[in-house]
């Protein structure tokens, strides 16, 4: 039992306390409750638990209790605040290395920078909470055994990284924003601590356009929150939001984070949030400038993605008759197969148009393909619009 | 830290002999001092697989893996953490046309 433990935790004295620990606990425990069926498993997994419970404890407290010190005594010339900025931006950019797989430095993130427990990260990502533990203990044991630098990147590695960093930032407000799949009670809010780990990576690296312009487009897109679903929990298009639950703080301070010319991919999707969210009524958006920055956006990173969105824009610019062909190639490409929103945008702009037996075919071929409720039931009231059937069973 | 280079790549790829070589990799890494030796390999078709299983000894052919990408050579590097060791990787020529492994030793 020592033996699986040290090869748990690679560490001796950890080991042993932890094993010790059990015993304690099965002699407060087994008296009342009884045997288990298996004593010896039921030690193991309790000092592996506990063992788990303190090596996690150990690498947030570091930071947890530096923290703490600097807010209690902020002029304390003893505390060396740009030490513990330091601290911070180490922590981060080693949660983010790439050697890393992508869930891992995401957890990992929320983990030890943002302080979540293990449980909290597994209920947002609905994975059971023994496998969000497998996964953070691997996650450190690689940053330890492979020899991952714990430190900011030098200059010819930053740039790379940083964007790196901002991918995993913005992952885990997507993840947020979409709740991705089942419903959203319960689950952690992601996109606050997207947010609130944005800002404190702005305020780390000042004077970084991109950085900033993650934070904007997160903040950005978030002022919408309120109004995207409604009562019911179905979810509202962009144009039919109700825009006065629209968050206007938020808006300003978003737009604050804006450069002048946006260049980065992040500064042109924030660029591109805040055309919606200044336009006060839906048909006062901007559409050609959006269609002109998804331009942009295009020639950055051109994904079927960002083609998809361009050809929204077009659509609203210059109308549907304009647009659909663009949908259609990307559809005809294979490149975004099973993406339950390109059949939606073929359905909306072919409604638009008027045809409504193929606008109904393809809101059923996006029906299919919805991965959540809400969007499902979106998508079933709009084929009841086109077709006047009765709606399909859900 | 010392780092196993496992150098990677179809047998059959087609590259100038130029482009594969080496040599100057090489020269460039032992001049710094992150590699300690290293070798290129003959091909799998000359592979011998050893195993023993309830205490009998297996011999066979070729490798044990039926990959696409084999083992073509391997270094040993000695770098201070693994975005050195990743750099180091990088330059080998066999990063543009095979697969290249850093494995960490096993140091306790």
């Amino acid at each position: 039992m020592l033996a699986t433990l040290i090869g748990f935790t690679r560490d001796w004295d950890l080991a042993e306390e932890c094993v010790q620990d059990a015993f304690e606990r099965a002699l407060q425990r087994w008296p009342d409750e009884g045997i288990p069926r298996n004593p010896g498993a039921w030690l193991t997994t309790t000092a592996r638990n506990r063992a788990l419970d303190r090596m996690r404890r150990s690498s947030v407290e570091v930071v947890k209790v530096r923290e703490a010190a600097t807010m209690a005594q902020p002029g304390d010339p003893e505390v060396d605040e740009s030490a513990i900025a330091d601290d911070r931006l180490r922590l981060i950019f080693t949660c983010c290395h790439p050697a890393l797989a992508l869930e891992a430095r995401v957890a990992l993130t929320l983990r030890t920078v943002a302080g979540l427990t293990t449980e909290e990260i597994a209920r947002a990502f609905l994975t059971p909470s023994s496998t969000m533990g497998q996964r953070l203990f691997r996650a450190k044991r690689k940053i330890r055994d492979a020899g991952i630098p714990y430190r900011v990147p030098p200059a010819e590695l930053l740039p790379e990284r940083t964007s790196g960093v901002l991918g995993v930032l913005y992952l885990l407000f997507n993840e947020g924003y979409a709740a991705s799949s089942g419903d959203g009670l319960l689950r952690p809010d992601l996109c606050a601590e997207a947010i609130r780990l944005g800002r404190i990576l702005a305020e780390l690296m000042p004077g970084q356009d991109e950085v900033r312009g993650v934070l904007a487009l997160m903040l950005l897109q978030d002022a919408r929150r309120a109004a995207r679903t409604d009562e019911g929990g179905v979810l509202v298009t962009l144009e039919q939001q109700d825009r006065t639950l629209w968050d206007q703080d938020q808006i300003a301070e978003g737009a604050g984070f804006l450069a002048q010319a946006p260049h980065g991919p992040y500064q042109l999707q924030a660029a591109i949030a805040a055309c919606h969210d200044s336009a006060a009524q839906a048909w006062d958006t901007d559409w050609p400038r959006i269609a002109s920055l998804y331009t942009q956006l295009a020639t950055l990173t051109p994904t079927p993605f960002v083609a998809l969105n361009h050809a929204v824009a077009v659509a609203m610019a210059d109308g549907p008759a304009v647009g659909l062909p663009l949908v259609d190639a990307i559809d005809v490409s294979g490149a975004l197969a099973g993406y339950h929103l390109l059949p939606a945008t073929q359905a909306d702009l072919l409604r638009r148009l008027g045809r409504r037996a193929d606008a109904a075919a393809a809101y059923e071929r996006a029906f299919a393909l919805a991965p959540t409720e809400a969007e499902r039931l979106f998508l079933r009231r709009r084929i009841v619009e086109m077709t006047g059937a009765a709606p399909p069973p859900i | 830290m010392k780092y196993l280079l496992l150098v990677t790549s179809a047998e059959d790829v087609v590259v100038a002999p130029e482009d594969a070589d080496p040599t100057p990799w090489v020269m460039e890494m032992d001049r710094r001092g992150l590699r300690e030796q290293g070798h290129r390999l003959r091909p799998v078709s000359v592979s011998t697989t050893v195993q023993v299983r309830n205490g009998e000894l297996l011999i066979s052919d070729g490798p044990f893996a039926e990959t696409k990408e084999q083992i073509g050579g391997f270094d040993i590097l000695d770098c201070a953490d693994l975005d050195e060791a990743i750099e180091v990787a990088s330059k080998h020529p066999a990063a543009r046309f095979g697969t290249l492994e850093l494995r960490p030793f096993w140091d306790e």
